[in-house]
């Protein structure tokens, strides 16, 4: 006999469950697909272990296609075996974080709990720190404990000055001196061109690429192996009612039309992850199952364009503006522009074709800086002191179709403005 | 559903954004839940995006790190604020500044935020950081960016950063990529939903239909050029006085619509070209509708703001401000044209209509050399004027006025190249005062 569980509390440990997954911290049990990769790693960092090898090795992969939840995992099961936990050393970098080799070395020795730390904090020069570093893990041999660097951002750290924590960092794993693996991992795939030629000779050269090899089914699977709730979940009655609600959900046309458009715009797992944050995000007790409309209303929200709905916001006169630059672009073939032109342009119009007010020009200033402000017009020189504001070359930043698109749900539009916009020249 | 009350309650204090909350309701979701780690908002100006996400996080009673971007002028001020914010705690008024850390880059604020959190037991439940006007992130370092949507990996604590800005998420892309937020669109209000809105704030003692139609009569003058919500109740609340004047002097009642409208309607169209550039000040505007009732006043007094194009210069810096302006704007083949003293006539009759294009005052002042400037100088100049140092002297303080600006400036001593930065309608008045006809020596104007 199942436990009586309340719906509003149901309600509320299925969205944890499925929440968690769409954070950024999450590691799924095995990782999706890259079987034959995560054997690679998990043989590397054991072999470092047992036989006190030193390696190198890059992981090279598009953004969002898995690499830290890769490596994530393949260390996870590594980590299973006693022997490596208790014997295995760590240490996390992050190009993001460490933005030179003073930080990064300081990070280092706090990481590995060296003689030079006290508490939470690191003491010595840069010389001093990486004169220490070196000689004890020069110290070490084969029998010392084994160090496994991981390197992310990766290509971040070739930009540091002379790559000096790259080269020692290399230099250390080509010697005999205490066993380290260093993985880094990167999303750049011409990473090898960043390097220093000492310091690539350093390297292993082993690289492991990722590339999303997702058929539609593949896809589909994905999706559904996401929402779907897990075995430990509390209520097991409720957990096949759910998965059998996700089966049922992914039959649908509708669910597998969208599916279709995202899988052909990118097949990255983490833009699925945000086209289904919604729909989850939306679950309540009132409403326990996932609906079809909700995934229509996410994918909207994703595939709606950004810059037209700026445009959208804009006012009438800003708006003329707008098209007043576009019929330029199109006459002087993509020359810039500046104030007075587009101005004379407003004018020929206001005054020949329309019977719409006329604004003075300084109104009709503010108008031109409050599109530049959202930036859909942008100044091609940095300077803005050499030459008056309404001389500044500029150039339109929004493309015919997005303008074209706008005027048509534009609310209220006068219909001589819709007229200019459409007739190419007065 | 548990929160129905609360969105409830700020649907109604917001209106017209009911969507907009029930979306960020449901992604905050409860406190203990993770959130999503990095949500972008976008809007125009004025369409409540930092006060929706405020009220719902302040209704939420959630753990808020509040940033304006502007104010932090360094990433190291950055992460000292989120770092002082978090440290706050309730029952005190200031934190104490003992511990409030050093933190100089993005590695230590990882080391120290969760440090922070743990400490005050906030490990739990979400926190916040709202980052507002976050388009000047792009301008500080090169990876912060980055660094920030990626706080919840990278710190391991339920953290959910909140961008808010006016410009599109494409520009925000750096090159080699980023974990790529939530994006949330705040559309901009409608007609109605403006009117909506601004009648919110009508004033007590008079009905609200009046107020609503005063409301209509401002966005029918106003809403062709501007859809700024806040600009429009700044102009809708300084112009009320005026509205109301008819019915306090028995002129008009409240259902003369057609007076009301007579009597609002200049006032309004001079507001726009006032006001709303802010040529004349809220304060100055307040004070004109009060002492001058008769509209002769105002306008001598809206006269005098608009002078403000007049300068007073020194005569021989006059012409020398003239001499520039004809050299930046003439091209160099009509000055024998023009000054020559043999050639007393202009034949402007002799030239055909030229393309539009080429007009100088449409592309902009042109470079001109010092000897140019002397030239035309000398030749529009009655008398006998000696090249003095002090007649040099004024064409460099012209410069630090940025009358004029210096162009190339490898060669400052042998030839000097200039431009003249003075628009047409401030070098009228100037050519005037010394009886110089400059249009007459426009090339543009022939």
């Amino acid at each position: 006999m199942a436990p009586f569980v309340d719906p509003i509390e149901m309600a509320d440990q299925v969205q944890t469950a499925l929440r968690e997954r769409l954070g950024q911290c999450w590691v799924p049990e095995a990782p999706i697909g890259f079987k034959e990769e995560k054997q690679q790693i998990t043989d590397l960092v054991k072999r470092t272990i047992n036989f006190g090898e030193s390696n190198s090795v890059l992981l090279i992969g598009a953004r969002g296609i898995g690499k830290t939840m890769l490596l994530k995992n393949a260390l996870k099961e590594v980590k299973k075996d006693k022997n490596v936990h208790q014997n295995l050393m760590e240490v996390y970098l992050s190009g993001l974080l460490q933005t030179n080799d003073k930080i990064a070395l300081k990070e280092i020795a706090r990481q590995l709990h060296l003689d030079n730390t006290v508490g939470d904090k690191v003491f010595g020069s840069f010389a001093e720190n990486l004169q220490f570093l070196l000689e004890s893990l020069k110290s070490g041999g084969q029998h010392s404990k084994p160090i496994l660097f991981i390197l992310d951002e990766f290509d971040l750290f070739a930009q540091h000055r002379n790559q000096t924590l790259l080269y020692n960092l290399f230099d250390i794993a080509q010697s005999a001196q205490a066993p380290i693996t260093i993985i880094g991992v990167t999303c750049r795939f011409d990473v090898m061109e960043l390097l220093e030629k000492r310091v690539k000779s350093r390297f292993s050269h082993r690289q492991i690429l990722l590339f999303n090899k997702l058929s539609f089914k593949e896809y589909t699977e994905v999706f559904k192996k996401y929402l779907k709730l897990p075995k430990t979940f509390p209520d097991s009655k409720f957990v096949s009612k759910w998965n059998d609600s996700i089966e049922k959900l992914c039959q649908d046309g509708t669910i597998q039309d969208v599916l279709k458009r995202q899988y052909s715009i990118d097949k990255d797992i983490r833009r699925l992850q945000t086209f289904m944050m919604g729909p989850i995000c939306n679950l309540s007790s009132t409403q326990p199952f996932l609906q079809v409309s909700d995934f229509i209303d996410s994918f909207k929200r994703m595939s709606t364009d950004s810059k037209s709905s700026i445009l959208h916001g804009l006012s009438i006169l800003e708006l003329s503006l707008v098209i007043a630059m576009k019929h330029l672009t199109e006459l002087y073939d993509g020359e810039p522009f500046n104030f007075e032109i587009v101005y004379n342009e407003y004018l020929r119009f206001s005054q020949q074709k329309s019977s719409l007010q006329i604004f003075e020009k300084s109104v009709v200033l503010k108008a031109f800086e409050h599109l530049q402000n959202v930036e859909l017009i942008k100044p091609l020189d940095g300077s803005c002191t050499r030459v008056q504001k309404e001389y500044r070359p500029m150039t339109l930043l929004v493309h015919p179709m997005q303008l074209k698109e706008v005027l048509q749900k534009f609310p209220s539009c006068p219909i001589e403005v819709k007229h200019w916009a459409t007739t190419s020249v007065i | 559903m548990p929160f129905l009350d609360s969105v409830a309650k700020l649907q109604n204090a917001l209106p017209c954004r009911t969507k907009q909350i029930q979306l960020l309701v449901n992604l905050f979701g409860k406190k203990s839940q993770i959130s999503p780690p990095a949500l972008f908002i976008y809007g125009h100006t004025g369409t409540g995006k930092t006060l929706t996400v405020r009220s719902i996080l302040d209704e939420l009673q959630c753990k808020v790190v509040w940033i304006n971007c502007i104010e932090c002028y360094s990433a190291k001020v950055l992460y000292e604020q989120i770092l002082l914010k978090i440290n706050v705690k309730e029952e005190e008024d200031h934190p104490s500044f003992d511990d409030y850390s050093k933190c100089d880059n993005l590695n230590d604020f990882c080391r120290l935020l969760p440090a922070a959190v743990q400490e005050l037991g906030y490990s739990e439940e979400t926190i916040y950081i709202v980052l507002d006007k976050a388009e000047k992130l792009r301008q500080m370092e090169p990876h912060i960016l980055s660094g920030l949507l990626k706080l919840q990996e990278l710190t391991n604590l339920n953290i959910s950063v909140i961008l808010l800005t006016d410009i599109v998420w494409e520009k925000f892309r750096c090159n080699t990529g980023t974990y790529e937020p939530y994006i949330i669109h705040f559309p901009d209000y409608s007609r109605e939903e403006i009117l909506e809105i601004m009648s919110l704030d009508h004033p007590k003692e008079y009905p609200k239909e009046l107020y609503d139609t005063y409301i209509s009569l401002v966005l029918s003058v106003f809403y062709y050029v501007c859809r700024d919500l806040k600009e429009l109740r700044h102009l809708a609340s300084i112009n009320l006085e005026k509205f109301l004047e008819p019915l306090k002097n028995g002129e008009a009642t409240m259902n003369d619509s057609r007076k009301l409208w007579k009597n609002i309607e200049p006032h309004l169209k001079k507001a726009l070209q006032t006001v709303y550039l802010r040529e004349v000040s809220s304060a100055q505007w307040e004070k004109m509708q009060q002492d001058t009732n008769s509209g002769q006043q105002m306008a001598l007094q809206l006269h005098s703001i608009q002078g403000r194009n007049h300068l007073e210069l020194p005569f021989y810096s006059k012409y020398l401000l003239i001499a520039a302006y004809l050299a930046s704007y003439n091209p160099a083949k009509t000055d024998r044209r023009f000054f020559c003293k043999k050639s007393n006539k202009i034949y402007g009759s002799l030239r055909k209509k030229k393309h539009e294009r080429t007009s100088n005052h449409l592309l902009g002042p042109k470079l001109f050399t010092l000897d140019r400037l002397m030239a035309i100088f000398y030749s529009i100049v009655e008398d006998r004027v000696a090249p003095s140092a002090i007649l040099f002297l004024q064409i460099s303080s012209l410069v630090t006025l940025k009358l004029l600006t210096t162009v190339a400036s490898d060669d400052q001593l042998e030839t000097p190249k200039y431009k003249c930065l003075v628009s047409l309608d401030t070098i009228k008045p100037i050519a005037r005062s010394v009886n110089f006809d400059i249009i007459r020596y426009l090339y543009d104007f022939l």
